[in-house]
């Protein structure tokens, strides 16, 4: 076995290490440890996302006792992808809010925040890579309980009620995904995905067990979808986004949901059967309620006068944008959706991030009235903001061009579902100009009034580097898209 | 009368004070053991009547509760949309139910290869009697150490959440009103000190033989931290301190977690690499047998009492 095949699982213990000698150390070098193994984290997945496009996915045994006895990882191109991702997005979060950690959060505590970001980035890893159900749950438990310790520990009412608030509709999504694990082994008698599948696609020929089957789809993937804050079951996220501090902000809005959404697709195509699940009724609920985030998440994000509520209700409808992708049915609507976890991922942590710097300068006040001409007061965070708003609405050259041109062409193909998509994506769209733009003009607009603070780059070094990052990755993203819907679309042959 | 003892050695020995109680000329619980009374507080039936009508005012003032009927209806639907939701949702599962094939029944899918490996091999292969322990611990290693993760993680939450300064300590443990709370107690200490070192020596027990009798890391870890959490109770923070104290809670937390996380990471890695690992089975029946089993139980054994007494301690005290 190649030593690369290694990599995964070390990956994962690694993080599950550096959260635990986080919690012994002080603040600050509990800081860089977690630095310099993300980076080695980054790396090691880096290698497997290149020797999976080369040589395809391989199953790790984790123990000596092989499949359907002890656990197993899987890494696929499209697993490496996203944990290369992951982590990159992770440091530029973490690195971006550092300097806004240490008014909001109790010095003796910080070496607990690192804590939780390991872990958490641990069992997103677990997320993407585990080729077990059961293993996948109990990463869930642990991501739930670190992301509800990500929006508290900035201490005040408004975060603990949010925290409360995500933990009571998180747990119900858990429980879901619970009793679907339980369903599905009840009448397959396995938890290891490869087990099930062909277990399901045999009681699928006999045609027994159709109606636990279909509800252990829906609950495992509407307990999904309600963990990712799919429409209906958004109220928890905006005061859970617009509160906490702004690395948890970025971090839960652009890795934590898309954890469970990548496990959703996973499921999806390694335990249910695409085709099965592509035939059930399941997918147009999926769908539905997707095309409603789109509109409603926009609606709500243009009546908020708050600017980080806009930016965390404008992930309802980023969310909704995906589940359409994963509801079209089709590989092209797959394709689409996992590209756009990758441009949400990097567009809106960008966008948490700037608009930080844009109310530092404006008397840390967040509405809008107060960031007239903050663009001009921090050039780099103004400018970061405009690239993000224009990614999210979909201009070209940014990444979020690509992925609704992915959505457009996937749709285009369907007869049954095109014109919706289009009509709600035109109108989606629309939505998003008006509430990105007005913000954007807004903070270019020349103030001449009470005297706010200027920053310049060398006033905050790293937070500014931390943003020409991210404008980096995001026009990578949109410039150099081809070879990374390649490596989506292979990866997504290799799970089959 | 003579006497051996002068009157003031006399006087500090158990007969006199026996005899002293005898006679009723002390009660020995008072001084150390009584209840002193809450100082009540008084609040005239005007002062209520007050705050009463200014949250309703104020109620009134920010929802308009009366006249609006949009917060009125939408109460009423919410809860009948609940309760609806909740029925529907509790009939589909008892369909569910109905379908699923009945358990206990022989021929049922769950009853396949991996059932019978684990029940048939499972002495053989991990050496373990107890053969949930080693189902849990060898086989399906990687998702028990993510479990103990799950109790690593929980009790840094609630140290985020709880967790004061020494000072800010102090001071809350002058204002809150838990020094009306019996201290000292005799009886309590009594049964404590007979108690707490069998506790301790039977979670030792439980945890060194998870693998040869029903038991483990997660239920004699259970059974220590109740014993810490019974001694704490009887002897104050002071007297725990002197031996589990913030710095060696974190040792101990931090050395078991790295301990399963070594043990764990050379298992999966040799395994998986086919690579021949050093850790001994042992004969079956033996305590120290059955491989990284019983290193591992310690390991999760240690960090479910830290967890279990550090729970408390927060919610009780706000620090170990």
């Amino acid at each position: 076995m190649n030593i690369i095949c290694n990599f995964p699982a070390i990956s994962i213990m690694l993080c599950l290490f550096a959260g635990i000698f986080s919690s012994g150390m002080k603040g600050k070098s509990a800081r860089w440890l977690n630095t310099v193994l993300l980076i080695v984290v980054l790396v090691l997945n880096a290698v497997t996302t290149g020797y999976c496009a080369q040589n395809g996915s391989f199953v790790y045994v984790m123990g000596k006792f092989p499949a359907p006895w002890g656990n197993e990882l899987r890494a696929g191109s499209l697993e490496g992808l996203m944990a290369t991702f992951f982590c990159v997005i992770m440091i530029l979060s973490l690195w971006g809010g550092v300097h806004k950690l240490f008014g909001e959060v109790d010095i003796e505590k910080h070496h607990l925040y690192y804590v939780l970001m390991g872990l958490l980035l641990s069992s997103l890893l677990a997320l993407i890579y585990t080729n077990d159900l059961f293993t996948a749950y109990v990463f869930i438990e642990i991501n739930t309980i670190a992301a509800c310790g990500l929006i508290m520990i900035r201490q005040n009412g408004r975060t603990i009620e949010a925290a409360v608030r995500y933990m009571v509709m998180s747990l119900i999504g858990s429980a879901m995904v619970l009793f679907g694990i339980c369903i599905v082994y009840d009448i397959t008698g396995h938890l290891l995905m490869s087990n099930i599948k062909d277990r399901i696609a045999a009681m699928m020929v006999g045609g027994t067990y159709p109606v636990p089957l279909l509800i252990a789809i829906a609950l495992l993937s509407v307990g999904l979808a309600i963990k990712s804050a799919l429409f209906p079951f958004h109220a928890w996220l905006p005061d859970a986004y617009g509160y906490s501090t702004v690395s948890s902000a970025a971090v839960l809005s652009s890795l934590v949901s898309k954890g469970y959404i990548f496990l959703l697709i996973k499921i999806i195509y390694r335990v249910i059967g695409f085709d099965i699940f592509a035939y059930s009724e399941i997918i147009d609920v999926l769908f539905i309620f997707g095309l409603a985030g789109m509109i409603f998440g926009s609606v709500n994000a243009i009546r908020e006068n708050d600017v980080r509520r806009m930016i965390a209700y404008s992930s309802v409808a980023q969310i909704g944008y995906i589940y359409m992708g994963i509801g079209m049915g089709t590989e092209f609507g797959m394709i689409a959706a996992i590209f756009h976890i990758l441009t949400h991922a990097a567009t809106k942590s960008l966008l948490f991030v700037s608009a930080m710097g844009l109310t530092d300068v404006s008397g840390e006040k967040r509405q809008f009235i107060y960031l007239t001409g903050a663009g001009y007061r921090y050039v780099v965070a103004g400018v970061a903001f405009a690239v993000g708003s224009l990614s999210m609405v979909g201009v070209p050259l940014f990444a979020g061009f690509i992925s609704k041109l992915l959505f457009a062409e996937a749709a285009v193909s369907l007869p049954r579902k095109m014109l919706p998509v289009l009509i709600v994506l035109g109108i989606s769209t629309i939505l998003n100009a008006i509430y990105f733009m007005k913000t954007v003009i807004r903070i270019y607009t020349p103030y001449t009034g009470k005297e706010y603070p200027v920053k310049h780059f060398k006033d905050a070094k790293i937070y500014s580097i931390v943003l020409i990052l991210f404008i980096i990755v995001n026009v990578l993203l949109g410039v150099y898209s081809d070879p990374v819907v390649e490596l989506i679309r292979r990866g997504i042959e290799m799970f089959a | 009368m003579s006497r051996r003892k002068t009157d003031e050695e006399y006087s500090r020995t158990k007969t006199y004070k026996f005899f002293r109680w005898l006679s009723g000329v002390k009660d020995p619980y008072i001084d150390s053991l009584e209840l002193q009374p809450q100082e009540e507080k008084k609040e005239s039936e005007e002062v209520i009547l007050e705050h009463l009508h200014d949250e309703e005012l104020a109620l009134e003032k920010v929802y308009d509760v009366s006249h609006n009927r949009f917060v009125n209806v939408f109460e009423r639907v919410y809860k009948l949309v609940a309760a609806l939701f909740c029925v529907l949702m509790l009939v589909g599962l008892l369909m569910c139910v109905s379908f699923l094939p009945e358990n206990g029944s022989a021929d049922t899918v769950r009853s396949n290869v991996v059932v019978d490996r684990y029940i048939e091999n499972g002495l053989e292969e991990t050496g373990a009697v107890n053969i949930v322990s080693g189902m849990i611990l060898t086989y399906r290693a990687f998702d028990t150490f993510g479990e103990t993760n799950v109790l690593f993680i929980a009790t840094c939450c609630v140290m985020i959440m709880l967790m004061m300064d020494e000072k800010l300590l102090e001071k809350a443990e002058k204002q809150n009103d838990r020094r009306f709370e019996p201290k000292d107690d005799v009886i309590l200490r009594l049964v404590a000190s007979f108690l707490c070192p069998i506790i301790f020596i039977f979670a030792i027990y439980i945890m060194l033989n998870g693998h040869l009798s029903p038991g483990g890391g997660f239920s004699g870890g259970a059974v220590l931290g109740a014993g810490m959490i019974l001694y704490v109770n009887a002897f104050g923070f002071k007297k725990t301190q002197r031996f589990f104290n913030e710095q060696i809670y974190k040792v101990a937390k931090i050395t078991a977690l790295c301990m399963y996380g070594l043990i764990g990471s050379y298992f999966y890695i040799t395994g998986a690499n086919g690579i021949a690992n050093h850790i001994p089975l042992g004969i079956p029946g033996h305590i120290l047998s059955s491989g990284i089993i019983l290193p591992i139980n310690v390991a999760v054994g240690l960090e479910v009492a830290c967890t279990m007494y550090a729970f408390y301690a927060l919610f009780r005290r706000g620090g170990l």
